[in-house]
C-alpha cells in the first residue's frame, strides 16, 4: 500500500495504490469522488519503468483490453517495489493463481454447474441435423487416444473406418485429422477442418486420401472438395522441407485445392503491436493515423480473414462444396476461417447463445491454444498473438455492414474480449480440453457463458428481429472488393479514451425505447381490462368503487440527462502559436491515463462509467420512467482538470 | 429557345443505361433544355432524370458504331450510357456539354423550373434578418441593426441588413469597410445568450507592409468587449500566410493596436488545394482495387480527413473561447467568405442547440453562408470530377457538411435533422431546380430577382411530408454544448456521401427503417395508453358522481 500520483494528459489524480492478490487498484484521494481504477494482474501485457523525474517515478502499464495507465510514484524505491511485485503477479506460473480459482460470484454449486452445461455441444450437433446417413459421432478420440488436441465428441463421415482416421491422424501434423466443423443441412455441404499433412515432397497416405474421399462422398451432390490452405503459399511451402506441407492435387482425387494467404501469428503481433503504437500517439495529425494503420497491414489482414470466410460460405451455400480447412497446426487461422464463414452461413451463430455456442466449438473445443495465445500463464512471448482478437472483430466488422442480422451488440463483442484475458472465468483456460479436464475446471471455477447469459438485456441488439429478412440464411457480401468496408474499430481499441467515442449511444437509446414500449404494452393490456370492467359494472348500474388509477408516469425519455455533459478536449493540440498555454500543459502530454470505474466486479465495462469526461454518453442510459430533466446548464460546473488547460493567461 | 440549337439529337431508341447496383436497362433517352431523362416504357423500370447542371464531366468512346457516354456527375454519381450509332452518340455528348455549362444563369433551370406543390410557406422570407435579430435582442441592447448597406455600396457581398455595436454609427461603419477586404467590416455573427460573448467576422485588416491603421477598426471591435476584458481573433491562416498577405495589401492585427486582444492563427486550407483533395478522395473511393494498402494511403494522400479535422478544431477553439474564457472571438481569414464561415458556422453547432434543429440549421445557412456572402455560384461550379483547374472552386460547403455530419454522429441524439438532410443540401449547393443557392452573395441574387423568379428551396423542403424524411427520429432536445472530438480515431470518412454510390446501403436503410419502427411503435402506444387513461380517469370520476349524491 502507498500513496501514488496518477497523471494523465487530461487529469492528474493523486491517490493510493493498492496491491491484492488479484487486483491493481487506484483509489483517488479526492474526497468526493473516492473514484476508483481496478486492474486484473492477468489483463496486464506490459509494465515500463520509465526515467525518473522530478515528480516521481513513472510506471507505464498497458493492459490486454487496451487500457494504459501511468502511475507516477514519489519514491523510486517504492516504484522499483511495485514494479517488481507487478511483474511477478502479471505473469503467473501455475493454473492455480488465476484469478477464476479465487473468483466466487456467491453462486451456489447448482448454480454453477448449471452455468457450465448452457452451452452443450451435443446439442449444436444436433441442431445441426446430426448424426445423420452421412455424419457420424465418432469415439476414436476417447481418453484422446488418437489427438490429446481435440476434444473427444468429434463427428467423422459415416464411410470413415477407425482405421482410416487413425492412418490419416498419422500423417497430420499432431494428428489433427480431418474432422467436421460445420454441416449445412441444406445441401449436405460441410466445412471440414485438419492440420497441414505430412507430404514433404512426396509422401503421401492411403488412409489420408481415403479420408478426403469420404468426406466428398458424404456430400452427394458434388464430386469434388475443395481444400483450401489458409496459409501464404510461400510459407506452405517452406514447410514441405520440414517434412509437413499441403495436399498434392494429384495425389488426392476429386479435390481442387486453393490457397488464402492469411499471414501467421507472428506477423499478427507485430502488426497489432504496431496498430496499437498508433492509438496510442498522443495528438496524432490524421496522416500520423492513417499511415500508421496502413503501415500495420491490421486491416488488410482482417480483410484476409473475412475474404477466406467469405469464399468457403459461397462454396458450401452456393456451390454446394465440401470445404476442408487446414493451415499448419489447424488451431489459429483455421478457427478463425471456420467460424466467420459458420457466422456468414447460419443465422443461428449470429444469437447470442449461437455466438457462445460458435466459440466453444470452433475455438475451445477444438483446441484453441488459449494460454499460449493470450499469456494466461508465463511463457513463451513469441507464441503469443491476437488470433481471436481479429475473429471478433471480423464479427464487428460484419455487424456494421449489416446492423439487424445479430442478436448481439458491439458490448457483447468487447466484454468477450475482456474475458477471454481476465481469466476471470475458466472457459478460455488452457491449451486444450484435455488440460480442462484434468484441471476440473468445471468443478472449481465458473463459466462466461452464464454470466453473460444472466446480464443478456445488457448485451441486445436493438435492431435484431428474429423475423427480419436480414437476419435469415446467408448473409452475402459484395462481390466488388471493397476495401472500404473495414474500418477501423475505435470502440475496441480505444475503448478507454471514453472522449474519443460517441457521446450518445444509439444502442442504449433503442434499447430504453424498446424497454418503455413493453412496459407500455403491459400498461395498455392492463388498463383495457380495467376499463371493460368498469364499462360492465357501469352496465350493471352497480356502484363499484374503482381503485384510483395508478400514477404511472411516461414523460418521454432523455439521452440528456443534461446535469452532466461533456466538457471540451484540448483542440489548441500542440500548437506552438496559441499565446496563451500554460506552463502546466507541459507535463499533461508527458503521460496518458485512462480511467475505469467499475471493474470490480466481473463487467470490464465501463458503460455506466461517471467520469465527467464521458460527457453525455453516460445520460444515453435513459431511464424509461425518467423524466427528470435537471436544468438545463452545460457542463460549466465541473471545471475540472480535464478540462483543456486553455487561455488560462 | 435557344436551347433548340443546343439539341443536336432531341431523342434516341435502344439506349443502354447502367448505373451502380441497377440492372442495366434499355430505353428511350430524350434531351430537353434542362434535362436527360431515359424512358424505358416497361412499367417498373426507373426513369432518369438528370440535371444538365448536375453534370461535372463526361467521357465518350466508342467501339464500332456503339458509343459509350460516361457521366459523372457533381455528386459523384457516375453512370454510362450506351448509344448505338456514332452519329448519335457525338451529337448528344456535344449537346450535354454544351447544356452542362450554360454561361448564363438566367438560363439555368430554376428560372424554368415550376413547382408542383403549393408552396404554404415562401422560404424566401423565412429567415429574414430582423427576426433572426429578434432572437436575441431581448438579451441584449448592445446590438442594432444597421441598414448601411442597402444598396451594397459599403460592400458587395454583405447582405443589406447586418448587426453590429450600438454604439457604432453608420459613417464609422463606411470607414471600417475601407479598411478591410472587400468592404467586409466586423459584424455580430452569434451571441452567446448564456455570458453575453459574441462571435463577429470579418475581411482582414488591409494594414499592409506598412502597418496601416485604422481608428474606426479599433473602436467597433473594441466596443463588443465588456469592461477590462480581453478578446480572442481567430486568424484562419497560418501566421506565414497572413503575413505573406500584407505584401498583397492585407495583414493582421497588430498586438500595438490591439492590445486587448490576443491573435491565434490558425491553418485551414483555401480554395485549389482543398479541390484538389475532393478530386483525389473521390478517385480513390471509385478505385476498386483489391489492395487494402492503396486504399489507406489514398484516403491518406487526399488529405480530406485532415482538413476536416482542422476546420472542426478551429471551430471547437472559437467555441471555447466563447463558452469556456468567457471571452469574445472576431474571425477572419483573408476575404472572410470561406474559412471564416465555416469556423463560425460549426461554432455555433457546437453552442447552440437552436442550430441543430431543421429550422435553426435552415437559419444558419441563411445567414452565416448565404447572407454572409459565400460564392455558391463559384464555389460550386464544378465538383470532383473537373478537369478544367479553376481558380474559383472549392468544396468549402462541403467540408461545412461533413463537419456536421462528423458531430451529428458523435452526438447522434442530439440534432433534428439526419444525414439525409444533409446529403440533400449538398445536392443542392450543386444541382437544384431551386434558386436559393445561385449567385454569389445578396447583391447578386437581388439582380437575379431570384426572389421573384425562382422558388426557394426552403419552400419545398418545410412542408411536412418533406421534411419527415429528413428529420431524426432519435432526436432529443439537447441544450448543452456539445464538444466533439477531434481525435483522428474519432473522425471517420463520411460514407453516406463518398461511398454512395460505391456501395450498397441496403442493410444499413434496412437498419434506419427498423429504427424508425421502434420509435414509432412506442409513439403509437404511448398515444393509446393516454386515451385509455383518460377514458378510465372520466369513467372515474363519472362514478364518483353518481356515487356521491
Amino acid at each position: 500500500l502507498e500513496h501514488i500520483h496518477r497523471v494523465s494528459p487530461k487529469k492528474a489524480a493523486l491517490g493510493t495504490l493498492y496491491l491484492t492478490a488479484t487486483h491493481v487498484i487506484f483509489v483517488e484521494n479526492s474526497p468526493d469522488t473516492r473514484k476508483e481504477t481496478w486492474i486484473l494482474h492477468s489483463q496486464i501485457s506490459t509494465i515500463e519503468k520509465q526515467a525518473t523525474t522530478a515528480t516521481g517515478c513513472p510506471l507505464l502499464i498497458r493492459c490486454k483490453n487496451f487500457q494504459i495507465i501511468q502511475l507516477i510514484i514519489p519514491q523510486e524505491r517504492d516504484c522499483h517495489d511495485v514494479y517488481i511485485s507487478l511483474i511477478r503477479l502479471a505473469r503467473p506460473v501455475k493454473y492455480e493463481e488465476l484469478y477464476c480459482f479465487s473468483f466466487n460470484p456467491m453462486l451456489d454449486k447448482e448454480e454453477r454447474e448449471q452455468g457450465w452445461v448452457l452451452i452443450d455441444l451435443s446439442e449444436e450437433y444436433k441442431r445441426m441435423g446430426l448424426p445423420n446417413h452421412y455424419w457420424q459421432l465418432s469415439d476414436v478420440n476417447r481418453d484422446y487416444r488418437v489427438c490429446d488436441s481435440y476434444p473427444t465428441e468429434l463427428y467423422v463421415p459415416r464411410s470413415a473406418t477407425a482405421h482410416i482416421i487413425v492412418g490419416s491422424s498419422k500423417f497430420r501434423s499432431r494428428r489433427r485429422f480431418p474432422v467436421l466443423s460445420y454441416y449445412y443441412k441444406d445441401n449436405h455441404a460441410s466445412i471440414c477442418r485438419s492440420s497441414q499433412p505430412l507430404s514433404g515432397f512426396s509422401a503421401r497416405c492411403l488412409e489420408d486420401e481415403q479420408m478426403l474421399q469420404a468426406i466428398r462422398k458424404a456430400n452427394p451432390g458434388s464430386d469434388f472438395v475443395y481444400v483450401v490452405d489458409t496459409r501464404p503459399k510461400l510459407n506452405a511451402m517452406a514447410n514441405r522441407a520440414a517434412g509437413k506441407g499441403y495436399e498434392n492435387e494429384d495425389n488426392y482425387s476429386n479435390i481442387k485445392f486453393q490457397f488464402i494467404g492469411i499471414e501467421n501469428i507472428h506477423v499478427m503481433r507485430n502488426s497489432l503491436q504496431k496498430m496499437l503504437e498508433v492509438c496510442e500517439l498522443k495528438s496524432p495529425s490524421m496522416s500520423d493515423f492513417l499511415w500508421g494503420l496502413e503501415n500495420s497491414g491490421w486491416l488488410r489482414h482482417i480483410k484476409a480473414i473475412m475474404d477466406a470466410g467469405i469464399f468457403i460460405a459461397k462454396a458450401v451455400s452456393e456451390e454446394g462444396v465440401s470445404v476442408l480447412v487446414h493451415c499448419s497446426d489447424g488451431w489459429d487461422r483455421t478457427a478463425q476461417v471456420c467460424s466467420v464463414a459458420s457466422l456468414l452461413l447460419d443465422p443461428h451463430y449470429r444469437t447470442l447463445k449461437g455466438f457462445m455456442v460458435l466459440i466453444e466449438k470452433d475455438w475451445i473445443s477444438f483446441g484453441h491454444k488459449f494460454n499460449h495465445r493470450y499469456g494466461n500463464l508465463d511463457g513463451d512471448p513469441k507464441e503469443i498473438s491476437p488470433v481471436i482478437d481479429q475473429f471478433i472483430e471480423c464479427v464487428w466488422q460484419l455487424m456494421e455492414q449489416f446492423p439487424c442480422a445479430f442478436e448481439f451488440n458491439e458490448r457483447f463483442l468487447i466484454h468477450i474480449q475482456h474475458h477471454i484475458y481476465s481469466c476471470q472465468f475458466g472457459n478460455f483456460l488452457c491449451n486444450s480440453q484435455k488440460e480442462r479436464r484434468e484441471l476440473k475446471i468445471q468443478e472449481r471455477t465458473y463459466s462466461l457463458w452464464a454470466h453473460l447469459w444472466k446480464n443478456r438485456a445488457d448485451y441486445l441488439n436493438p435492431l435484431f428481429r428474429a423475423d427480419h429478412s436480414q437476419t435469415q440464411g446467408t448473409l452475402h457480401l459484395p462481390t466488388a472488393p471493397c476495401n472500404f468496408m473495414y474500418k477501423f474499430w475505435s470502440g475496441m481499441y480505444n475503448r478507454f479514451e471514453k472522449g474519443m467515442q460517441p457521446r450518445q449511444s444509439v444502442t442504449d437509446y433503442l434499447m430504453a425505447v424498446k424497454e418503455e414500449t413493453q412496459q407500455l404494452e403491459e400498461e395498455l393490456e392492463a388498463l383495457e381490462e380495467r376499463l371493460e370492467k368498469i364499462q360492465k359494472v357501469q352496465l350493471n348500474c352497480t356502484k363499484v368503487k374503482s381503485k384510483q388509477s395508478e400514477p404511472s408516469k411516461h414523460s418521454g425519455f432523455s439521452t440528456s440527462d443534461n446535469s452532466i455533459a461533456n466538457t471540451p478536449q484540448d483542440y489548441s493540440g500542440n500548437m506552438k502559436s496559441f499565446p496563451s498555454r500554460s506552463p502546466s500543459q507541459g507535463d499533461e502530454d508527458s503521460a496518458l491515463i485512462l480511467t475505469q470505474d467499475n471493474l470490480k466486479s466481473s463487467d470490464p465495462d465501463l458503460s455506466a462509467n461517471s467520469d465527467q469526461e464521458s460527457g453525455v454518453e453516460d445520460l444515453s442510459c435513459r431511464s424509461p420512467s425518467g423524466g427528470e430533466h435537471a436544468p438545463s446548464e452545460d457542463s460549466g460546473k465541473d471545471r475540472d482538470s480535464d478540462e483543456a488547460v486553455f487561455l488560462t493567461a | 429557345m435557344e436551347f433548340a440549337e443546343l439539341i443536336k439529337t432531341p431523342r434516341v431508341d435502344n439506349v443502354v443505361l447502367h448505373r451502380p447496383f441497377y440492372p442495366a436497362v434499355e430505353g428511350t433517352l430524350c434531351l430537353t433544355g434542362h434535362h436527360l431523362i431515359l424512358s424505358s416504357r416497361q412499367d417498373n423500370t426507373e426513369e432518369l432524370w438528370l440535371l444538365h447542371s448536375n453534370i461535372d464531366a463526361i467521357d465518350k468512346r466508342f467501339v464500332g458504331s456503339l458509343g459509350t457516354i460516361i457521366i459523372k456527375c457533381k455528386d459523384f454519381r457516375i453512370i454510362q450510357l450506351d448509344i448505338p450509332g456514332m452519329e448519335e452518340c457525338l451529337n448528344i455528348a456535344s449537346s450535354i456539354e454544351a447544356l452542362s455549362t450554360l454561361d448564363s444563369i438566367t438560363l439555368m433551370y430554376p428560372f424554368f423550373y415550376r413547382p408542383m406543390f403549393e408552396v404554404i410557406e415562401d422560404g424566401w422570407h423565412s429567415f429574414l434578418p430582423e427576426q433572426e435579430f429578434e432572437l436575441y435582442s431581448s438579451a441584449t441592447s448592445e446590438w442594432r441593426l444597421s441598414y448601411v448597406n442597402t444598396e451594397f455600396a459599403v460592400c458587395p457581398s454583405y447582405p443589406p441588413i447586418v448587426t453590429v455595436p450600438k454604439s457604432i454609427d453608420d459613417e464609422a461603419l463606411r470607414k471600417v469597410a475601407t479598411f478591410r477586404h472587400g468592404g467586409r467590416f466586423p459584424v455580430l455573427s452569434y451571441y452567446h445568450k448564456k455570458n453575453g460573448m459574441v462571435i463577429m467576422r470579418s475581411g482582414q485588416p488591409l494594414t499592409g507592409t506598412n502597418g496601416r491603421r485604422c481608428k474606426e477598426d479599433e473602436k467597433l471591435i473594441n466596443a463588443t468587449l465588456r469592461a477590462g476584458k480581453r478578446g480572442y481573433i481567430i486568424d484562419t491562416r497560418s501566421l506565414n500566410v497572413a503575413q505573406q498577405a500584407r505584401a498583397k495589401g492585407g495583414g493582421f492585427e497588430q498586438e500595438a493596436h490591439y492590445p486587448q486582444w490576443r491573435r491565434i492563427h490558425k491553418s485551414i486550407e483555401r480554395y485549389h488545394t482543398l479541390q484538389e483533395s475532393l478530386i483525389k478522395l473521390v478517385e480513390a473511393c471509385n478505385d476498386q482495387t483489391h489492395n487494402m494498402d492503396r486504399w489507406l494511403s489514398k484516403l491518406e494522400a487526399s488529405n480530406w480527413l485532415t482538413h476536416i479535422k482542422e476546420i472542426l478544431t478551429a471551430a471547437c477553439l472559437a467555441a471555447q473561447c466563447i463558452d469556456r474564457e468567457g471571452a469574445s472571438i472576431l474571425i477572419h481569414g483573408t476575404e472572410g467568405t470561406d474559412s471564416t464561415l465555416q469556423v463560425t458556422s460549426l461554432a455555433q453547432i457546437i453552442l447552440e442547440p437552436r442550430s441543430r434543429t431543421i429550422r435553426g440549421f435552415e437559419a444558419l445557412i441563411e445567414r452565416e453562408w448565404l447572407q454572409a456572402g459565400h460564392p455558391f455560384q463559384q464555389r460550386c461550379a464544378q465538383s470532383a470530377y473537373c478537369n478544367t483547374k479553376q481558380k474559383w472552386e472549392a468544396p468549402v460547403f462541403l467540408l461545412f457538411l461533413d463537419c456536421v455530419w462528423q458531430i451529428l454522429r458523435q452526438f447522434p441524439c442530439s440534432f433534428e435533422f439526419n444525414e439525409n438532410f444533409l446529403i440533400m443540401l449538398f445536392e443542392h449547393a450543386y444541382a437544384s431546380q431551386f434558386g436559393t443557392f445561385l449567385g454569389n452573395n445578396e447583391s447578386e441574387r437581388c439582380k437575379l430577382k431570384l426572389q421573384q423568379k425562382t422558388m426557394s428551396l426552403w419552400s419545398w423542403v418545410n412542408q411536412p411530408g418533406e421534411l419527415s424524411k429528413f428529420t431524426n427520429p432519435l432526436f432529443e432536445a439537447n441544450n448543452l454544448v456539445i464538444w466533439p472530438s477531434v481525435a483522428p480515431q474519432s473522425l471517420p470518412l463520411w460514407e453516406g456521401i463518398f461511398l454512395r454510390w460505391n456501395r450498397s446501403s441496403k442493410y444499413l436503410d434496412e437498419a434506419y427503417e427498423e429504427m424508425v419502427n421502434i420509435i414509432e411503435y412506442n409513439k403509437e402506444l404511448q398515444a393509446k395508453v393516454n386515451i385509455l387513461r383518460r377514458q378510465l380517469a372520466e369513467l372515474e370520476t363519472e362514478d364518483g358522481m353518481q356515487e356521491s349524491p
